[in-house]
């Protein structure tokens, strides 16, 4: 057994999933490729919205895949930045925003 | 002026100048231990080996392996230090082949073909064949290189060549990293000398097409995607209009091998061409419609395999002996860097082919 969680090659392996639940994985696998589908988003868009959740959900797999999907989509490393920023707001301003409910709870308890 | 962004393979004395050491790499490792299917076998599956020459339709001609350029990822290898050009005789021979080809289109390529001190007697005398298509493969920085270059553009127009030129992106960073310090901006210059006279321009007759190759180990993407995005950011930016984008493959040979390696990209990469084959791209490969002419006369299934030293398996394997319908009926060469032609939408020196 690998002593690491996470091995790179393991991303190779992703539609292996449906080997043990053929119905369910190939659910998956074909609402995933509808999803990243031209449709009201460019599939350029929506490559640089997966690289900024893969971010946010601190999946490296997915950062390997959508860094080199964009690379392949001719998407230029300051576009590939920006959108790490835009999830990397989101999540500083998910937890900042919480500084309200604190400011409400001392307000209430010593005001 | 542009700045080298490297030395060719043979100038480093680099053992990946061998082609067979070439060919052994891509034999061995992960297709010897049956990790990676060969491309034999993969297109065996759907009844397709041996691969077969359909009716010949592109004479593909290498006027030499000079270039003003040291690309990082050139598969020819070329450089200002390759000595191999073409000879007059060589021409001569070619244009005997040339008037009585069935081939619909010729396709000049390098090196920088335009660096062959006979080049423009060539293009004069092989226009005259009336061939289709008259394709030059030009790499743009060579007409901005030295004032004996400048009148290419018209040299070009009064020949009716069809110009296809390399750009990797439609941004200076993403260019001068493959093709070296200030390419962009010549490039950019030059496109904009062969729009003034027409080329390239909505409803022209005078054709001027962009090649776009991946500036690292990475497939390109859609061809029409990529095309729209360069369209728009070459128009916004630079005022330059082009007619088709042709999105190659980099295929794992010469110094996109040697970089592969280098960078610890190889095997991935490979993985990544396996993954992608596309069985519908086999039956329309370049090789089953080209020739490809070396600058020594010798012929080969395609300009990869010119570069592996792959020659043709026929009787006939010498511009001097050429006989159309006996080469038609051969076995096309292949090997593991055939993996580069059938991955997503199929990849040839004219772009998608499935």
């Amino acid at each position: 057994m690998s002593k690491t969680y996470y091995d790179p090659a393991d991303l190779r392996k992703f539609g292996n999933i449906t080997e043990w639940s053929e119905e369910l994985g190939t659910k998956f696998f074909d609402y995933y490729n509808s999803v990243f589908q031209e449709g009201a988003l460019t599939a350029r868009e929506k490559s640089l919205i997966a690289l900024a959740v893969s971010h946010t959900e601190k999946c490296p797999y997915c950062i390997d895949a959508y860094s080199k999907d964009g690379l392949q989509r001719g998407i230029t490393k300051e576009e590939m930045m920006e959108a790490v920023h835009v999830g990397a707001a989101i999540k500083s301003g998910a937890a900042l925003v919480h500084g309200v409910q604190m400011m409400n709870k001392v307000n209430k308890l010593d005001g | 002026m542009t700045k080298l962004k490297t030395q060719s393979l043979h100038k480093r004395e680099s053992e990946l100048a061998n082609s067979n050491r070439q060919l052994e790499i891509l034999s061995n490792g992960i297709f010897k231990t049956g990790e990676l299917p060969k491309f034999k076998d993969k297109i065996a599956e759907i009844g397709h080996f041996p691969l077969r020459p359909k009716k010949l339709e592109i004479l593909q001609i290498n006027v030499g392996y000079m270039c003003n350029q040291v690309c990082e990822h050139c598969h020819v290898d070329a450089g200002p230090d390759r000595k191999e050009i073409m000879t007059k005789d060589t021409m001569k021979q070619c244009l005997e082949v040339i008037k009585n080809t069935g081939a619909h289109t010729l396709d000049l390529t390098g090196g920088a073909p335009e660096m062959n001190p006979n080049f423009r007697w060539f293009v004069e005398e092989a226009s005259k064949a009336g061939i289709k298509d008259f394709i030059v493969r030009s790499n743009l920085t060579i007409i901005r290189a030295n004032k004996k270059y400048y009148d290419l553009p018209e040299f070009f127009k009064k020949h009716n060549v069809h110009v296809i030129s390399s750009m990797p992106h439609w941004t200076r960073g993403k260019t001068d990293k493959q093709r070296g310090e200030g390419v962009f901006d010549q490039s950019i210059k030059a496109l904009q000398d062969l729009n003034a006279i027409g080329y390239g321009m909505p409803n022209s007759d005078l054709k001027l097409d962009l090649v776009y190759n991946p500036s690292g180990a990475f497939l390109p993407s859609d061809q029409a995607s990529m095309e729209k995005d360069f369209k728009k950011a070459l128009l916004e930016d630079f005022n330059i209009q082009f007619h088709n984008l042709f999105a190659i493959t980099n295929l794992p040979i010469s110094r996109f091998l040697d970089y592969l390696i280098a960078s610890e990209n190889y095997e991935d990469y490979m993985y990544a061409l396996v993954e992608a084959y596309n069985p519908a791209a086999v039956a329309n490969v370049m090789c089953t419609n080209t020739i490809s002419v070396s600058w020594d006369g010798w012929l080969y299934d395609c300009d990869f395999n010119q570069m592996l030293d792959l020659k043709v398996a026929s009787k006939v394997k010498h511009i001097s002996d050429y006989n159309e319908n006996l080469l038609n009926d051969r076995d096309i060469v292949i090997s593991q860097h055939c993996y580069g032609c059938t991955a997503g939408a199929g990849s040839s020196c004219q772009g998608s082919v499935a």
